[in-house]
């Protein structure tokens, strides 16, 4: 008898049954497939086209050099305070969005559609749903970003040439990781829910609101470095695009007896230690509530 | 190596105070249907998901061919086919697709996939809707789908929740049919339904539950016997012609074991005969020999459902 690959010899009679990896790469497969065909998919791809095409136009109407100013004394190459201005402002956006279009209802769905009724009572663990379901949502949503990186370094290319910059390079990479930790972070609020508005609402609170806030307020008036909030993490994105890399630094406050202070920088280490502990703590808890969840 | 078989041992499932399930300890081996009834809220759909690991049981163990499903999910439910409260299939996926996902995850060889699916989804009848979406289905299309999922492996044991519901009237003699013709092929069928006389026409057996507690498991005829007065059981015979009174009175009455004769219209006669499946056999061979137009026999609906009344009642 011939075995599949990717088949165990996990048998009940006759019967092969795929490993749990192969298995998850068809819950992957059948989950991007599922984007593809999806609204929200083709809603997140006209999104970063609009982001992109407002870019694009204020580049070509006012000029790169009025919209991204490179002054002599504080940047070197015009082409990073491009990148600076295009990728720096807006990936977090794309990225935020992706995690909410993606994971959002990603397990909640599951519970409210009643498509895990589907799924779950086949021969597969829980967590190769979770992890399939998961990579899915990444490769959905790496695609979205392979798109919006590939017409920013076209408005590069025409603008500076062949000259991107490496910065370039690393604030893709920790982009990447930004949207693995978003990822994780929104499959664990779809784990905690049962309803699919619910989970999508919260999260979309979460990080298009009430990270930012609590940031500010952590950083600025309780002054404490909020290295525990994940979009702290993410500063790293746009600050390796910066000509010189930005530093934490006492202020003085304006004028006589204003208050003193210090103006937070997250460091490459440190945000890449606080997305992936972010990733990997709410991967872990997310996928702990999926399995423990019932289908009642 | 043995028949399937699906063993329930001290099976019990707590939501708070509520006792959904109450030590349910219920043995089913062998190729056969096996009814499982109750009224609404009972346990039949927890005791099911529990064997489909969609929920946990607070205590006591779920094992289908001898395997714990919680313990080994993998191994449990590979040899299962299951259908539980009508799932939902990702709207933007067509019927091949969706049964090409279930075909992956079982591990069908791919050379066999497509004929396979095909196969499965004719069986339901749904070959021309075999690559449109299924978000554009009705609700009994969807069901027929699913039906063709938990057939997609040709697996021994089938776990059915009300696989009927949704269906029209039509779909649901074919669901019947599909089911019969499963018990012919060595498996085992354990079936939750309302429908009693869907029970009474598929299966050889049933289990009857209440506030979470197994109330009855026992062959159709075992059980019917046990709600009749005289502790008998109750066959219905159609004719195709009318039959008179007095033949019923001297004649069929008369018969060995028979203890009591209606005849509800002139072509329907129901008979209380005492005895077990051997007379019922005598029976039908005296009533054939009468040559009095039979054109079917077999135990009553109404003494399933005065039976399941009886006993349900006795619950409250």
């Amino acid at each position: 008898m011939s075995k599949e690959p990717g088949t165990s010899v996990s048998t009940t009679g006759s019967r092969i049954l795929p490993t749990s990896v192969s298995q998850v790469g068809t819950i992957t497969k059948y989950e991007i497939l599922n984007y593809f065909r999806s609204r929200r998919f083709f809603i997140l791809l006209a999104i970063g086209l609009i982001i992109s095409g407002i870019f694009t136009a204020l580049v070509a109407y006012y000029g790169v050099s009025n919209v991204a100013p490179c002054l002599p004394s504080t940047c070197s190459t015009p082409a990073l305070a491009f990148y600076s201005f295009w990728w720096g402002n807006s990936i977090t956006f794309v990225i935020v969005l992706s995690g909410i279009f993606f994971g959002g209802d990603a397990i909640s769905g599951e519970f409210q559609n009643k498509t895990g009724y589907f799924l779950v009572a086949n021969p597969l663990r829980r967590s190769s749903i979770y992890i399939g379901k998961w990579l899915g949502a990444l490769i959905a949503s790496v695609i979205v970003l392979a798109i919006y990186a590939g017409i920013t370094v076209g408005n590069g290319l025409f603008y500076f040439g062949a000259n991107v910059p490496f910065q370039f390079v690393e604030s893709l990479s920790f982009s990447i990781l930004y949207l693995i930790a978003v990822l994780g972070f929104t499959f664990f609020f779809s784990s905690l829910f049962k309803s699919s508005s619910m989970s999508i609402l919260v999260t979309a609170i979460l990080f298009l609101f009430a990270f930012s806030l609590i940031q500010l307020i952590v950083a600025n008036l309780v002054q404490i470095e909020p290295w525990f909030i994940i979009t702290y993490g993410s500063g790293i994105i746009g600050n390796v695009l910066m000509d010189t890399y930005p530093t934490t630094q006492p202020i003085r406050g304006p004028g006589p007896g204003g208050r003193d202070g210090t103006t937070y920088a997250v460091t490459i280490p440190e945000g890449i230690m606080i997305l992936l502990v972010y990733f990997i703590a709410t991967a872990i808890l997310g996928l702990v509530l999926f399995e423990r969840k019932e289908f009642t | 190596m043995s028949g399937p078989s699906i063993e329930a041992v001290n099976l019990s499932k707590r939501y708070g105070s509520f006792l959904a399930l109450s030590n349910l300890s219920l043995k089913i081996e062998g190729s056969k249907c096996v009814g499982f009834l109750g009224p609404n809220g009972a346990g039949k759909t927890t005791t099911l998901k529990i064997f489909t690991d969609m929920i946990r049981a607070s205590e006591g163990k779920a094992l289908i061919n001898g395997i714990d499903v919680h313990v080994d999910k993998r191994k449990a439910l590979s040899s299962v086919g299951s259908l539980i409260e009508s799932p939902e299939i990702y709207p933007s996926l067509t019927p091949r697709e969706a049964l090409s996902m279930v075909s992956e995850i079982r591990g069908l060889p791919r050379a066999e996939k497509r004929k396979k699916i095909e196969d499965v989804v004719s069986e339901v009848k749904m070959e021309e809707w075999l690559d449109k979406k299924v978000g554009k289905f009705s609700k009994g299309m969807k069901q027929r789908i699913n039906i063709a999922s938990a057939l997609l492996s040709d697996p021994d044991v089938f776990l059915l929740d009300e696989p009927t519901t949704g269906l029209d009237p039509r779909g649901m003699a074919e669901v019947r049919d599909i089911v019969k013709s499963l018990k012919t092929r060595n498996r085992l069928i354990f079936m939750s339904s309302h429908l009693l006389n869907e029970v009474q026409d598929i299966c050889d057996e049933v289990a009857m539950i209440d506030h979470g507690k197994l109330l009855v498991y026992d062959s159709l005829s075992n059980v019917t016997r046990r709600a009749s007065s005289d502790g008998g059981n109750i066959v219905e015979i159609e004719l195709s012609r009318e039959i008179d009174q007095q033949t019923v009175n001297n004649d069929i009455a008369s018969l060995a074991n028979v203890s009591v004769v209606e005849r509800p219209d002139p072509k329907r006669i129901r008979i209380h005969f005492s005895g077990g499946i051997q007379n019922q056999e005598k029976l039908l061979l005296d009533l054939a020999s009468m040559k009095i137009g039979m054109i079917s026999f077999h135990p009553s609906t109404s003494a399933l459902e005065d039976t399941y009344l009886k006993l349900i009642k006795d619950t409250l």
